[in-house]
């Protein structure tokens, strides 16, 4: 991962053969890991995670929408290792299987939202003009909706389902790819080169994409990092609301939803697990984060 | 002099309020899905006979020209009632009065002790660069920045239920009806919330302070012979103090969105939990209004930190 933007490069040398850049990704992983344990440590955790979400399969111990209807509520035991939530499903493997859904709703919704705004931010800043002042105001009014509010008004009008969560929350986080994207873009497009192949007769198109989007993917890919955090807390809060994935099927989440419904016969095991899972894994996701951002955009360094 | 600068900004936050109101506008009418298969279910719109489905369009006015229904939207805010629930018939400024002010509390409550914990929390972290107290200040900070706040909500009401058998009360109960009972609505998910955001507070104050901390008058200051507390305190938190300010109102917007959840999670009947409701409701008129107004909170609360700017540092000029 750090290698691409470590060295960009290493990504204009057409000589390195394959084998020469598969060596040089894993030195330069290394020494990721050795400068950045703390970082190095998140992504270990998020290989983890992944791994355990990707192959629920093998990992649960049950069935995650299995009803065990002699066990409703049931404390965590040898049976049910973190206990059953009031249907009498197994929490763990609810955990495992919502996870995978939490997973993909972020890093699709981050994706698609970082990458449209990265898009959307070089346009603008290299043609600047009045595309841009009406791009900047655009940014600003969709920054003044509070996250999980955007996201809200989104699903009410989208209705449910796990592709409209994902859309509602890549709205909420295209507005920091523009922004972003488009302070570096707007630095790369007074370099000599792009004058020069200007010079040469390209076409805007062409200099936006072949020149100005490759420098500005280091940038790009810190703030896509940093918003995935932000994106499983979006997705857990609209779970939570019944306003996001809905029951039967396990998010984080909806999880922590029937809680509230249920506080008459409060049961601990299910509101510390979820959250514990939301907790670590916005935490692995903010520590790799970090360190990405030390790594690769230098001003930064030591903050 | 100051009175014209705050009148232009006042004049400038216009177009992004009636951009706010277009955006809304257009998320609720113009985005795919149709009201009354939302309303009633894919099912239930099946049932209706087409003299209805002209009736519920009518009463919800959606059988007009957008810009009509648009300006009467428009006309609906500015005479202050901003229009009905569909469901109850009481209006949304009525809803607002009544729901509000805990919200608002709730939100000043968040608001200081992001302050009283972030700042020293901060500071001391900036001060003591690299010693025992800065390490477990930057730990808890990276800690609570990963911790929704919405499930320490949970946590506390679990924990007091199952601990104290204890519940916070229950209705609408305002500070000057019994402010002891109200403050046991508020103050519990005003402090979550508030720690929440005294970790971004926290790592914000350490970060400026500790840029500030290098500058030359700093140094001058240090060299004068004042002690360490007064050139920390007197010179070098003042201007660190700038951009935690400007930090304290883009993070109004999250303390706002992150009070729909927290407000749900304690059961406080606040604008939150009326969202919330409204949503599950499919009430349109509500939901567009009151989104309405966390945008407009969030712009104010923005544009009067940049007025605090201006009379904080001599540097930015009226003009």
């Amino acid at each position: 991962m750090a290698s691409q933007a470590d060295a960009p490069s290493q990504l204009a040398a057409p000589t390195a053969s394959p084998l020469q850049r598969c060596q040089y990704a894993l030195i330069s992983g290394l020494t990721f890991c050795r400068r950045y344990p703390v970082g190095a440590v998140g992504g270990v955790l998020l290989v983890f995670i992944s791994m355990v979400a990707a192959f629920a399969g093998l990992f649960s111990p049950h069935d995650p929408l299995y009803v065990d209807f002699l066990s409703l509520g049931a404390a965590p035991s040898a049976q049910y290792l973190l206990g059953t939530d009031y249907e009498g499903r197994d929490i763990l493997s609810r955990i495992i299987y919502g996870g995978r859904v939490s997973l993909q709703v972020s890093v699709l919704s981050v994706l698609l939202g970082s990458t449209i705004g990265a898009l959307w931010g070089v346009a603008s800043a290299f043609l600047g003009g009045r595309f841009d002042i009406i791009s900047q105001r655009v940014v600003e009014i969709v920054m003044s909706f509070p996250a999980l509010v955007l996201a809200m008004v989104l699903l009410v009008a989208l209705g449910g389902g796990i592709w409209t969560v994902i859309i509602a929350i890549a709205v909420t986080r295209l507005p920091y790819g523009v922004r972003v994207v488009r302070s570096v873009a707007l630095s790369v497009k007074e370099l000599a080169y792009v004058d020069a192949a200007r010079a040469m007769g390209a076409s805007n198109f062409r200099i936006m994409a072949k020149h100005i989007a490759p420098q500005c993917f280091a940038a790009y890919f810190v703030l896509a990092t940093a918003h995935l955090g932000a994106a499983i807390v979006i997705e857990a809060s609209l779970g939570f609301l019944g306003v996001g994935i809905t029951p039967p099927t396990a998010s984080w989440g909806n999880m922590l939803g029937g809680v509230i419904a249920n506080t008459y016969k409060p049961i601990w095991w299910l509101v510390v697990f979820p959250g514990l899972a939301i907790s670590i894994t916005v935490l692995s996701f903010n520590l790799l984060g970090d360190a990405l951002r030390d790594a690769l955009d230098p001003k930064l360094r030591g903050r | 002099m100051l009175a014209k600068y705050i009148g232009r900004r006042l004049l400038y936050s216009i177009p992004g309020l009636i951009g706010i109101t277009i955006i809304i506008f257009l998320a609720l009418r113009i985005l795919p899905g149709d009201p009354l298969a939302i309303l009633y279910g894919e099912g239930g719109r099946e049932n209706l006979t087409a003299a209805d489905i002209a009736e519920i369009k009518r009463q919800l006015g959606i059988d007009r020209p957008l810009y009509i229904q648009y300006a009467d939207w428009m006309k609906d805010v500015f005479t202050g009632k901003m229009g009905e629930s569909f469901w109850r018939g009481d209006s949304v400024s009525e809803l607002i009065i009544r729901r509000g002010p805990l919200t608002a509390e709730i939100a000043v409550v968040a608001v200081l002790v992001s302050w009283i914990i972030g700042l020293p929390v901060g500071i001391l972290g900036a001060i003591k660069q690299n010693s025992m107290a800065d390490y477990i200040s930057r730990f808890l900070t990276i800690i609570f920045l990963a911790v929704p706040s919405f499930w320490v909500a949970i946590l506390v009401v679990v924990v007091s239920l199952l601990a104290f058998n204890y519940r916070p009360p229950l209705g609408i109960i305002q500070i000057w009806e019994d402010p002891f009972t109200n403050l046991q609505i508020v103050l519990a998910p005003g402090i979550v919330l508030g720690l929440a955001t005294s970790a971004y507070i926290a790592r914000m104050a350490r970060t400026t302070l500790l840029e500030v901390i290098r500058d030359d008058y700093v140094r001058t200051a240090r060299a004068k012979g004042l002690p360490e507390r007064l050139v920390v305190l007197r010179h070098a938190l003042r201007n660190a103090l700038l951009p935690v300010l400007t930090l304290s109102g883009v993070l109004f917007g999250l303390l706002l969105g992150g009070s729909v959840a927290v407000e749900t999670a304690f059961t406080v009947p606040g604008l939150g939990t009326a969202l919330v409701q409204a949503f599950t409701e499919r009430d349109f008129v509500v939901v567009q209004n009151l989104v309405l107004l966390y945008g407009i909170i969030f712009v104010f609360v923005n544009l009067s930190i940049d007025l605090m700017y201006a009379v904080l540092d001599p540097r930015i000029r009226y003009d």
